[in-house]
């Protein structure tokens, strides 16, 4: 890539579409394949072209998360389901009141954490489930980069919570209502999305601190760290909006704007290993954008009616999966 | 436009018949399929595919608008559901007997992504002809429920007298004489004569006039909550009116509760249309005044403590 004469270069020829058939809500790359969580409660799995589909909810599947082996959905059904690239799925747990299960979490090390009504269940490696009640409703779930402590995005603010011990979760407040969470890989910062088209940070620990990005003309739900874990990308806007958290985090600094167009951006990922930002919008076309230059490739081109749901890059950096509102998908492999 | 999904939002007293009434509108067939989204405290059992329960959870938007509330949960729910938008025709939003109808509207008006894919059709309120005279006095929610309604179902009216009957219609009336009355025993309304009204479209406020037909005023002074209409018999100045009523809806907004208007402009060939909730106000140039039309300015507010008096000077000076 970092040869190629961006600006002219599309990367069309290199992707491979597949139909997965209803509103892409997640993809996940596995092991030996991809597995697609759509909204009408199946999943779709892809390997090298062949796909099968399997019913994981009975509903609808409203959030997923997962690891190299596992996709692990929620579901308007009240369950949480673990999808591999073999057999059946698998029910996780069930909420007895059947409530939807709209935000789910997973850490590096196993622990799983999902909301339900007006509380969380955070599930450790070993399976021991604590449940935490919340005064309003939980909304984005993150774990900690390292340790078992989870961030609750809710209304007026974040809430900090050791799962494994009894003590009350830590309270950062911010008038408004908080949509997603996100947490640094360094462990410093905390960023949510919120009802009021910004994001809100809280530097941690010692010289804690406020961070107030705004300006955005929509709600920005999709939030990326790059791989150095320097720059937060997010949508939200006609371009994506790139935010340095060197040092001190972005207060004070003015963000990047990388592929401006006439559209909004619904999804941004970051490459795992190098500073290229994949980013999709709700016209359906997909760029991907280096940091250092903002030169240009295209992946897709707009598409009616197909905006871009859902991102994952594999391990490698090597492919690209993505899937649409409409129920289309694809991988974009990069050229050697 | 048309592919919004439009949404009936059905309010009313606590054993009014709103169970009844959703019952009837998930078992009939009137060719609709529906997403329902019930309070989770709810009376009784509904239960179907795709019906949500949800948390009632009302913020305050944080635009410095102080009476902006809006209800998180919906917000959320929309959300969800809109990723499923080919399983359902229409969605029907329950809210519970004491509800405040005002956040759940002006959800549709502040959020962005819920006004994108969805559009607020009208609000029904249940009524209990039996008891709607004892909640009025008692419960203020039961009187924002029939001053904010576009269609007010006045069910369960063979419990009570004709004179009864004409007594509540009476209080009904005095409180918001603009929505579709219908009277019903055990809820057994016309289902599609309750949605599709676009009550919050521009394009469709046709006219302004009361629902009823007698003639004359009956003001009902004891009564916080009531109707005022203003009527100019000529143009109005924009220049002039248009600050004024975004200073009525700034400053009066925490009263007014649903908020009309249509305007012949100075030098202007088209009606000027708006409608309001509380301080959110929704207004454009719309078609053409017809030859056989009166060119007169005409505006309703339904609120409360309101003073006519100082409104209607207000008004008045902004006529051209």
């Amino acid at each position: 890539m970092n040869t190629a004469p961006a600006s002219s270069v599309s990367l069309r020829e290199h992707v491979v579409p597949i139909e997965a058939g209803a509103h892409v809500v997640a993809v996940r790359w596995l092991k030996q394949g991809l597995a697609f969580a759509l909204a009408e409660g199946q999943v779709l799995r892809w390997r090298d072209g062949a796909t099968d589909t399997v019913e994981a909810h009975g509903g609808g599947i409203l959030c997923a998360t997962g690891d190299a082996e596992r996709l692990i959905t929620g579901g308007d059904d009240g369950r949480v389901v673990v999808t591999r690239m073999e057999g059946a799925p698998e029910e996780l747990a069930k909420d007895p009141k059947r409530r939807w299960i709209d935000a789910i979490t997973l850490s590096p090390s196993g622990n799983l954490a999902w909301n339900s009504g007006k509380s969380v269940q955070a599930r450790d490696e070993k399976g021991r489930v604590r449940t935490l009640e919340t005064a309003s409703t939980p909304q984005g779930l993150v774990f900690a980069p390292k340790g078992y402590r989870l961030a609750i995005a809710q209304m007026n603010g974040v809430s900090l919570w050791y799962p494994n011990t009894e003590a009350t979760p830590e309270f950062l407040e911010w008038k408004g209502s908080h949509l997603d969470a996100a947490w640094s890989p360094d462990g410093r910062f905390v960023v949510t999305s919120m009802q009021e088209n910004a994001l809100h940070g809280w530097k941690l620990g010692d010289k804690a601190g406020h961070m107030r990005m705004t300006g955005y003309p929509a709600k920005p739900r999709s939030l990326s760290w790059s791989h150095d874990g320097l720059w937060l990308a997010s949508s939200g806007a006609d371009g994506a909006i790139v935010w340095p958290f060197q040092g001190d985090g972005p207060q004070g600094k003015a963000p990047r704007e990388c592929g401006v167009r006439h559209a909004r951006v619904t999804r941004v990922a970051f490459h795992p290993g190098a500073l290229v930002l994949a980013i999709g919008y709700d016209d359906g076309c997909i760029l991907l954008v280096r940091l250092t230059d903002g030169s240009e490739l295209l992946v897709r081109p707009a598409q009616r009616g197909s905006g871009i749901t859902a991102f994952a890059w594999d391990k490698g950096g090597k492919r690209l999966a993505f899937g649409a509102e409409d129920g289309a998908a694809g991988v974009l492999t990069l050229p050697a | 436009m048309s592919d919004k999904i439009p949404v009936t939002v059905l309010t009313g007293y606590l054993g009014a018949g709103k169970t009844t009434l959703l019952n009837r509108i998930l078992t009939e067939e009137h060719g609709k399929k529906f997403a329902v989204i019930v309070n989770e405290f709810g009376e009784a059992g509904i239960d179907g595919d795709l019906v949500v329960g949800a948390d009632e959870e009302v913020f305050e938007m944080n635009n410095g608008c102080i009476c902006c509330t809006v209800r998180g949960d919906l917000i959320r729910i929309l959300d969800g559901l809109m990723k499923r938008k080919g399983k359902f025709d229409a969605i029907i939003v329950e809210t519970t007997g004491l509800a405040d109808p005002a956040p759940v509207a002006q959800t549709f008006f502040v959020d962005q992504d819920v006004g994108d894919a969805t559009r607020l059709d009208a609000v029904v309120t249940v009524t209990d002809a039996k008891w709607l005279k004892e909640r009025l006095k008692d419960a203020p929610e039961a009187k924002n429920q029939i001053a904010f309604a576009d269609v007010i179902i006045l069910n369960k009216t063979d419990l009570v007298s004709a004179e009864e009957l004409a007594e509540v219609e009476a209080a009904i009336r005095a409180i918001n004489p603009y929505a579709k009355l219908q009277k019903a025993q055990r809820c057994d309304v016309d289902i599609p004569s309750l949605l599709d009204r676009n009550a919050f479209d521009l394009d469709r406020i046709l006219d302004i006039e009361p629902d009823f037909l007698e003639s004359g005023h009956h003001h009902h002074h004891s009564d916080d909550i009531r109707s005022i209409s203003l009527t100019i018999p000529g143009e109005v100045d924009p220049e002039k009116f248009m600050p004024w009523i975004n200073d009525v809806a700034q400053l009066q907004g925490a009263n007014i509760l649903r908020s009309k208007g249509i305007l012949a402009f100075k030098n202007e060939q088209r009606r000027f249309v708006f409608q309001g909730v509380h301080m959110i106000l929704d207004g454009d140039l719309q078609r053409d005044w017809k030859p056989s039309e009166t060119r007169q300015s005409r505006l309703v507010f339904i609120g409360r403590d309101l003073n006519e008096n100082e409104l209607r000077k207000g008004f008045e000076a902004c006529a051209a």
